[in-house]
């Protein structure tokens, strides 16, 4: 294994179906981290996508070096929890960066994570779209609406200390992640507000940084009515349940 | 919570003075109104200030052109799009 620099990021994307945007998504990433300095390298953690998304990325493994793209796939679609996990135990880096594959999330992000979390020697720093200069594109105003009375409501049962819960681009120190993975048990979104909560109880300290969200630019959202549901049903067993 | 029951719903023995039962009531309900109207104000409010990244998805669109083409030179063979 090659040596690691000190402060490498290790960034896990799971991936289903994204052979448009993965080449792009690594591109932007080796191209911030060259940029800035900062050592590397992306797991990824494909599904047994049908589109040949695993081509692509094994031309990727071949174009970055096999030291900074490693493919770590599974048979089929397990969930976004598990595919952390799975990806978590190939990680080298002192940081784990968790991001969407699909573009919404920007890696130029990344090092004003990495300088947020130097500022306060925080464990985790999420990115949030509704401080500060945060935003989206590309929503209209249901989704909008939806979005902020989602949010609304987190803030009011879980007084979580943080603006963005449902947020899933994030740095995490490797070893909170490891403990983290350990203890959350939601699916979906809820799993993203579950890590932040269990977080706070566990005494971890949370920054923040404001992050602009771009809605997919190419394939299929997987947002839906059902989502809505486990939501609140998630959402209401962490208010019971912390 | 529970000091509203105790008091307001107190068996006639125990009751407090009329005029501040009367109060007493109507109490959470006008607490839940008042939460109602605040939960309304707050998320409109947040609804409207929510920032829309234009800058952000052009900046993004000119990112996407300069990877593919860059993708292209290094060999990989993108897809038509």
């Amino acid at each position: 294994m090659a040596a690691r620099g000190p402060g490498r990021v290790s960034v896990l994307l799971p991936t289903y179906n994204e052979r448009d945007n993965l080449p792009l998504v690594v591109w932007l990433l080796a191209r911030t981290f060259s940029d800035s300095g900062i050592d590397f390298e992306i797991i990824i953690v494909d599904d047994g996508s049908p589109d040949g998304t695993q081509e692509v990325a094994q031309q990727l493994e071949k174009i970055y070096g096999s030291d900074k793209i490693l493919l770590r796939p599974r048979a089929k679609k397990l969930g976004l929890g598990t595919a952390y996990i799975h990806g978590m135990k190939y990680a080298t880096g002192d940081f784990i960066v968790i991001m969407d594959a699909d573009l919404s999330h920007h890696p130029k992000f990344i090092p004003e994570f990495i300088r947020k979390q130097k500022e306060g020697n925080f464990d985790i720093v999420s990115g949030t779209r509704y401080k500060g200069n945060g935003g989206v594109y590309g929503w209209d105003l249901k989704r909008k609406l939806i979005s902020r009375g989602a949010n609304f409501l987190t803030q009011v049962l879980l007084r979580p200390g943080a603006s963005d819960l449902t947020g899933s681009f994030r740095l995490y120190r490797k070893e909170v992640l490891e403990k983290l993975m350990e203890k959350c048990v939601s699916k979906g979104y809820v799993f993203q507000m579950e890590m932040i909560v269990r977080a706070r109880q566990l005494g971890f300290t949370v920054g923040e940084v404001p992050i602009s969200f771009v809605d997919r630019v190419y394939g299929e959202s997987k947002l839906g009515g059902n989502e809505i549901v486990s939501f609140l049903k998630g959402l209401l067993t962490l208010f019971a349940t912390t | 919570g529970s000091a509203w029951a105790a008091l307001a719903l107190a068996p006639p023995g125990l009751q407090p003075p009329a005029p501040l039962r009367q109060a007493l009531l109507p109490l959470p309900v006008y607490l839940l109104v008042a939460f109602g109207c605040y939960s309304l104000a707050t998320v409109g409010y947040r609804l409207a200030t929510f920032n829309d990244c234009e800058e952000a998805a052009a900046e993004l669109q000119e990112h996407i052109r300069a990877a593919r083409a860059d993708l292209r030179r290094r060999g990989l063979g993108l897809g038509a799009q």
